[in-house]
């Protein structure tokens, strides 16, 4: 369960470029959960996000996550309630290092980590099963290289990471951006797939509105830091990419009608 | 050609500076932070322990003593560094810089001898094996384990977040890594082994200089490029026995270089000599490279 109590987020306070990115949002996720997040750029999509990952501190709001406060609590302190996939398939994984590697160092997320060898035959076994379900062909490849991948292939990889130790919530970053469109479908089933199994707590950010309405639960739109639209159930079933569309342009309309009153 | 002394003087200087070698490896290439903090270090782990040998503790305690010093050395720099945000360099030279006169104070003078002390090869000299052998022979006993407790570090979780942390802080943190804890840690690491090789390097010369510090950092990547041309990129124990034996190779190219008279260098030419032999084995590399693409 996700819970942001009225979260005020204001960057460069007091200087001449001060943005509040978020204007006191309050959010409530239900356990097993699935959000889309949308929002044009400067919305507050990733700052919302960053919220809850720990990169981003409230000014001023309360953070829970399951049954813990995390509002202060650091990125790494915040961990192993945390799983994460970034937009930039480089960015959530060590490319130096080899496929099973990363899946050790994800599979103690937020654990204490000892001496004890990080592939003993046991964890390997179990790394090889399930990279293996990604019929990617990649439990043959588990000592290459993470760069040696291709993007898709590695956003593959991130979410198996991200399933390994347990979590509160599953957090996606525009996760399938960066990729060509086949890889994207076949990203989104594993994704639809993974947190229907796991029953995952999910906030997924994406930049397409049609991923925003075919997947998951519920859709809330951002504009300004503020929530604008939050809709589930029926009203959702009903809604459609165009109507979407059009709420975009009226508000990028009230946004030039600020500025020319502004320069007026 | 080079004498049997000289080839094995030049191994035992190898194998004393794989220490050397080893934790720039900890330093520059796991955790990719450009620590010059060996060039003092070095010389500090020398020093604490000629002291303290010089004043009856047991060697063995002495060169233990002189990882701790190395291992503060190492914090103040992760200090600097991670706590008021001192680019990585420079921070490692502000400690570097003070270490100088922190070496100073800790012999009182600027060199310390170690004649007639007894230190930790003493208990093997006389079992019949001539001196020239058993430097080397016990030098190369402690780089073995030293090699194996590394490899088998790097290789648990604890190592592989050090790892992790060098090669992409970001998805460290949101891994649960305390990447800031790292880098002390690794930093401590390696300047514990730079001190131990000092401590060595004191005992089998039997002398601690202030000056010996000079140009440790460039030794040591000199033993890890070298290393890395012959070995490769292929897996952590390869890395690290490329790291000894780049060391070793590095002593033999600058004795035979020192040692031909054709060449007309004198041991004066030594540090353009190490500039020159870096250079080339930094471009070595690249040449390879372009002739395959």
């Amino acid at each position: 369960m996700i819970d942001l109590s009225n979260i005020h987020v204001t960057f460069g306070k007091g200087t001449p470029l001060q943005k509040e990115a978020l204007k006191g949002v309050n959010l409530t996720i239900e356990e097993g959960s699935f959000v889309t997040v949308i929002g044009s750029n400067g919305a507050g999509k990733s700052t919302l996000l960053g919220v809850l990952a720990g990169d981003v501190l409230a000014n001023e709001g309360k953070v829970m996550i399951g049954k813990t406060d995390v509002t202060r609590k650091s990125t790494s302190a915040r961990a192993g309630l945390v799983a994460r996939v970034f937009q930039d398939p480089l960015a959530g994984s060590c490319g130096s290092l080899s496929i099973e590697e990363n899946l050790a160092l994800a599979a103690r997320r937020g654990e204490r980590r000892g001496l004890r060898s990080a592939l003993g035959p046991r964890r390997r076994e179990l790394f090889r099963e399930r990279v293996a379900e990604l019929n990617l062909g990649l439990e043959n490849r588990m000592k290459d290289r993470m760069d040696l991948l291709s993007g898709g292939q590695r956003q593959a990889v991130s979410l198996v990471m991200a399933t390994l130790a347990g979590s509160e919530v599953l957090l996606l970053d525009e996760h399938t951006a960066a990729l060509d469109p086949g890889m994207a479908e076949f990203i989104m089933k594993l994704t639809q797939r993974v947190v229907s199994e796991r029953k995952l707590t999910t906030l997924m950010v994406t930049h397409s509105m049609r991923q925003a309405l075919d997947f998951g639960h519920r859709t809330i739109m951002l504009h300004g830091g503020e929530i604008i639209l939050d809709v589930s159930g029926d009203s959702r079933k009903d809604l459609q990419v165009e109507d979407l569309i059009a709420m975009f342009r009226k508000m990028r309309g009230e946004t030039l009608d600020d500025d020319a009153l502004l320069i007026g | 050609m080079l004498s049997q002394i000289a080839f094995w003087g030049a191994v035992e200087l190898g194998l004393v500076f794989a220490f050397v070698a080893i934790g720039v490896f900890l330093a520059f290439r796991v955790l990719d932070f450009p620590d010059l903090t060996v060039d003092g270090s070095f010389p500090l782990g020398a020093a604490v322990a000629a002291v303290l040998i010089t004043v009856g503790i047991n060697p063995w305690l002495a060169a233990f003593a002189a990882m701790l010093a190395g291992a503060a050395a190492g914090t103040v720099t992760a200090f600097l560094n991670v706590r008021f945000r001192i680019l990585n360099l420079l921070a490692s030279i502000l400690t570097m810089i003070a270490l100088f006169s922190v070496n100073l104070r800790v012999m009182g003078k600027p060199n310390v001898a170690l004649i007639n002390a007894d230190t930790m090869l003493s208990p093997f000299f006389g079992l019949g094996l001539r001196e020239v052998y058993v430097r080397p022979l016990f030098v190369g006993v402690l780089v073995v384990i030293a090699v194996i407790a590394v490899w088998r570090f790097l290789e648990s979780d604890a190592g592989l977040a050090m790892r992790a942390t060098g090669a992409n802080p970001r998805m460290s943190r949101a891994q649960g890594i305390d990447t800031s804890w790292q880098v002390y840690l690794g930093l401590a690491l390696s300047n514990a082994l730079v001190a131990l090789g000092g401590a060595l390097f004191a005992q089998t010369n039997g002398f601690a200089d202030v000056t010996s510090g000079v140009g440790t950092i460039v030794v040591g990547l000199a033993a890890v490029i070298i290393g890395e041309t012959l070995f490769g990129a292929r897996g952590i124990l390869l890395a690290l026995i490329g790291c000894v034996v780049g060391s070793i190779l590095y002593r033999i190219a600058i004795q035979l270089a020192l040692s031909t008279d054709a060449l007309g260098l004198k041991a004066s030419d030594l540090n353009l000599v190490t500039a020159v032999l870096v250079a080339v084995a930094l471009v070595l590399p690249r040449l390879r490279r372009g002739a395959s693409s």
